[in-house]
């Protein structure tokens, strides 16, 4: 019986460790296919590991460029109206000692893509993945290395007969003008420096934790510059309108800025209610409380052409990489073919009228469309 | 450091009430108008000027009359007639009262709304959990909401047996369910040089923190037969636009790493990268990879766009340092914070949150005097790992200027430095990683607002 008993109770153990701590898994995913793989493996490594094989020249690239780079990073990549500009910064030197000047001395204050970049691999392999911004993975391999090889001439990097490839790469690499820039935490001749990517490091800056008398005077070295004073909105109507707070709806510290040496002298002055000592006469803001329930209106226009992504390329007032809705609004201003025009455009796509090319919109719904298009003629609210 | 609430200091009554009753019932039904809050203004300056400059408007000071509060003394609106019934929202939705806590972009900080941030409104939340709809957004190429059914993660590269998982195959696995924050690199990036934005939305609002519920990565690792000797790195991959792409520590990615589908309850918000995402405890968010649909492992880093010309750190001299993951100990205040006006006199509850990529927050301390000296807070529990901790400490505010700050301490024993440590170390050309000591200016008339101190 005894034995028995045993026997029951060492099976069923077993049974339960099986359980909890299978290292197989019947039934769980399958094994990827190598034609799948080799759809998805598209990333490419600081030592080209992943390039696929290819070639692009200069002139090739310029023409990509005009047609589907500028609009958001102007035609010498030098633009910042949408995002960071991509070149500049660089000098001849910098290609030699493999350092950014600019970096070192600050000269250059907005970094470009071929100041900051070492490895020309990421250049390509961020092309590839997601440019366009609007489309991206629309250009061909070629196409890659020839916006590549254009970036870089723009950058007086490669001259303008160049052809880039697969072959080329690794020597046009050793020209890069900051491959030589950085500090890699993951080094490990870099032992000094070994903070910032293992979990359990100890950090570089220190604070002793003081508790009393820790420092003689407080000094005040920075305060919300003007412009920023109004910026953000009515702050009032970002906290609640109850409880220990309230926000302020215009900022008085602002209105007008006590300078940072007058700040210093309240901050280290016994204070004295009322007397001169105080920072100022009292004009306490009241909140605005706003209690009123929101409205659940139908979908405005303006909100449809945010939810369909039409916001991501026109601005409400500018140019993006279309032009701005109230530009549109303009231009159409009195013309009574306008909307079926627009209506067309935006459905089958169109190009030349602003410098750029409107893609198709096939799979958004006609009367969307149509009260999208009403929406910006009447003024987009 | 104890959790009880210790019994608050004495506590100063509100100062004489200096609103008429008519003015007050007009403006709990109507608001404030233009006149109104003259009106209010010359009273206010006339009843600080008897009572000293400390009385402030509060909803206790527009009640407390001589007559009765009205609202006591009638009925209500909602006491004399029947409520809606139960599903009326299917899906529940917060009041209508609280519309002023959403995420907010900062103006002029990004041109396109697909390759910008929005930010998390720190300064009206409460404990630790950030709600799923207000957790910070950022995206590289925009948002997506992808068919769960269609969704595949491939893990291959230096593995034995290369796989593909079907969100059937995920959720059938064996799952954890674990609290953590996620903290854009970014965070804070605006005040590096000098105070740039108002309020503790835009100066923190670039975390958040969750409990997120999915299946370890060492679980699809060991599945797939991963190279133990030679496998370094893990690359992780988005399926969105960006195709958003980082290497992560294999030392992460065996010990806490989860290949996420659970936030706080419920699948992933699109957002926040559903129907799969990767959720890297403790480093840079953008190492969260949303859309997540391929791990690769491999020997060498991956040199990624986010980690060789975004995400690094400019140096003092020129040189950039590269794969500065972990997110150091942080906190803020987030009430009183910048832009907010204190309501009246007497005692407040300052409170705020800490966190640390490194492991646990042992200790927060709150000095209300610039730095001069410093108390310690309450922790409130749970105090977890690579997850936001709540601190609390009493205040009971006279009037007088004050300056707010907090201090975090981790359990690597690391200190929150100062904005000057921390430019001593790093310069001031940096953009990632700037956990400084926030500090928050309190005028003599309530006013919070945002300064930096030596």
């Amino acid at each position: 019986m005894y034995k028995l008993t045993k026997a029951i109770l060492f099976v069923s153990l077993s049974a339960l460790s099986i359980a909890a701590t299978a290292k197989d898994l019947p039934g769980i995913g399958r094994t990827a296919l190598t034609n799948e793989i080799a759809a998805w493996d598209i990333d490419v490594r600081g030592d080209f590991k992943g390039l696929p094989k290819g070639s692009g020249s200069v002139a090739q690239g310029a023409t990509i460029w005009e047609e589907k780079c500028a609009s958001c990073h102007g035609s010498f990549g030098e633009s910042m109206e949408v995002f960071g500009p991509i070149v500049g910064g660089t000098t001849t030197a910098d290609m030699k000692t493999g350092h950014v000047h600019s970096l070192a001395d600050g000269s250059e204050p907005k970094r470009s893509t071929l100041m900051k970049v070492a490895t020309l691999s990421t250049i390509w392999d961020y092309i590839n993945r997601a440019m366009p911004w609007n489309a991206p993975k629309t250009l061909t391999t070629d196409e890659v290395y020839a916006v590549t090889a254009y970036i870089l001439n723009m950058g007086d990097i490669l001259p303008s007969n160049f052809v880039l490839s697969d072959k080329n790469i690794a020597e046009v690499q050793k020209t890069m003008p900051n491959r030589n820039g950085m500090l890699s935490q993951l080094d490990p001749k870099n032992t000094k420096d070994f903070n910032m990517w293992k979990v359990r490091g100890k950090g570089d800056v220190k604070n002793p934790a003081c508790m009393k008398d820790c420092i003689k005077t407080v000094e005040i070295t920075s305060v919300l510059p003007d412009y920023a004073c109004d910026a953000h909105g009515n702050i009032a109507e970002q906290n609640r309108h109850f409880g220990a707070v309230r926000g302020a709806d215009k900022l008085i510290a602002c209105d007008p800025h006590p300078s940072v040496a007058e700040l210093n002298r309240i901050y280290n002055t016994p204070y004295h209610p009322g007397a001169v000592g105080s920072m100022k006469p009292v004009t306490f803001a009241i909140t605005k409380p706003t209690t009123v329930a929101p409205e659940i209106a139908d979908t405005t226009g303006l909100e449809m052409l945010k939810q369909n992504k039409c916001t991501a390329c026109h601005g409400m007032t500018k140019k993006i990489v279309g032009p701005g809705f109230s530009e549109i609004t303009a231009k159409y201003k009195g013309d009574s073919k306008a909307e079926a025009h627009l209506i067309d455009v935006v459905t089958n796509g169109g190009s030349g009228v602003w410098g750029g090319t409107m893609p198709p919109h096939g799979h958004i719904k006609a009367e969307y469309i149509k009260t999208m298009v009403q929406s910006i003629l009447t003024g987009a609210k | 450091m104890s959790n009880e609430l210790k019994k608050p200091g004495r506590i100063i009554k509100a100062p004489e009430n200096f609103i008429d009753v008519s003015l007050s019932q007009a403006i709990t039904k109507d608001g404030l108008n233009e006149d109104r809050r003259n009106f209010l203004r010359k009273s206010f300056v006339a009843a600080s000027a008897a009572v000293a400059g400390g009385a402030m408007l509060s909803q206790g000071a527009l009640a407390a009359t001589s007559v009765g509060d009205p609202l006591i003394l009638n009925h209500t609106e909602y006491d004399q007639t029947l409520g809606l019934p139960v599903a009326a929202n299917p899906y529940g939705v917060p009041s209508k009262y609280e519309t002023n806590l959403v995420r907010r972009e900062s103006p002029g900080l990004t041109q396109v709304g697909g390759a910008s941030v929005a930010f998390s409104p720190l300064q009206g939340l409460f404990g630790i959990i950030t709600p799923s709809g207000l957790h910070f957004e950022r995206h590289h190429q925009g948002w997506q909401d992808m068919d769960p059914t269609k969704h595949r993660l491939m893990v291959m590269g230096m593995v034995k047996n290369p796989k593909v998982y079907t969100m059937d195959d995920i959720m059938r696995l064996p799952s954890v369910s674990r609290m953590h924050f996620i903290e854009c690199g970014a965070n804070t990036a605006t005040e590096w040089g000098n105070v740039a934005v108002p309020t503790v939305q835009y100066t923190h609002g670039m975390i958040s923190c969750s409990e997120f519920t999915g299946v370890p990565l060492s679980v699809l690792l060991d599945d797939c037969g991963f190279d133990k000797k030679n496998g370094k790195f893990v690359l992780a991959e988005g399926a969105d636009g960006s195709g958003m792409t980082r290497t992560i520590s294999m030392e992460s990615a065996l010990d806490d790493v989860i290949v996420a589908y659970g936030q706080n309850g419920e699948m992933l918000r699109p957002e926040n990268g559903y129907p799969l995402r990767l959720v890297v405890p403790g480093v840079q968010g953008v190492s969260s990879v949303k859309w997540l649909r391929r791990i690769e492992v491999g020997d060498k880093p991956f040199d990624t766009k986010d980690e060789v010309s975004h995400y690094v750190d400019l140096m003092p001299g020129g040189m950039t340092r590269q794969y500065t993951s972990i997110q150091e100990a942080k906190s803020v205040i987030t009430t009183p914070s910048g832009g907010q006006v204190l309501v009246g006199k007497g005692f407040y509850n300052i409170t705020g949150l800490a966190w640390t990529g490194r492991g646990k927050i042992t200790r927060v301390d709150i000095s209300t005097d610039g730095g001069r000296t410093w108390r310690t807070a309450r922790l409130e529990t749970p105090v977890l790992s690579k997850a936001l901790t709540r601190f609390n400490i009493d205040w009971v505010w006279d009037g007088s200027p004050a300056i707010l700050q907090s201090r975090a301490m981790d359990d690597t024993g690391y200190v929150q430095p100062s904005i000057n440590q921390l430019r001593g170390v790093r310069g001031t050309k940096s953009i990632y990683h700037n956990n400084a000591i926030q500090s928050w200016r309190v005028a003599d008339f309530g006013e919070v607002t945002n300064v930096q101190i030596n």
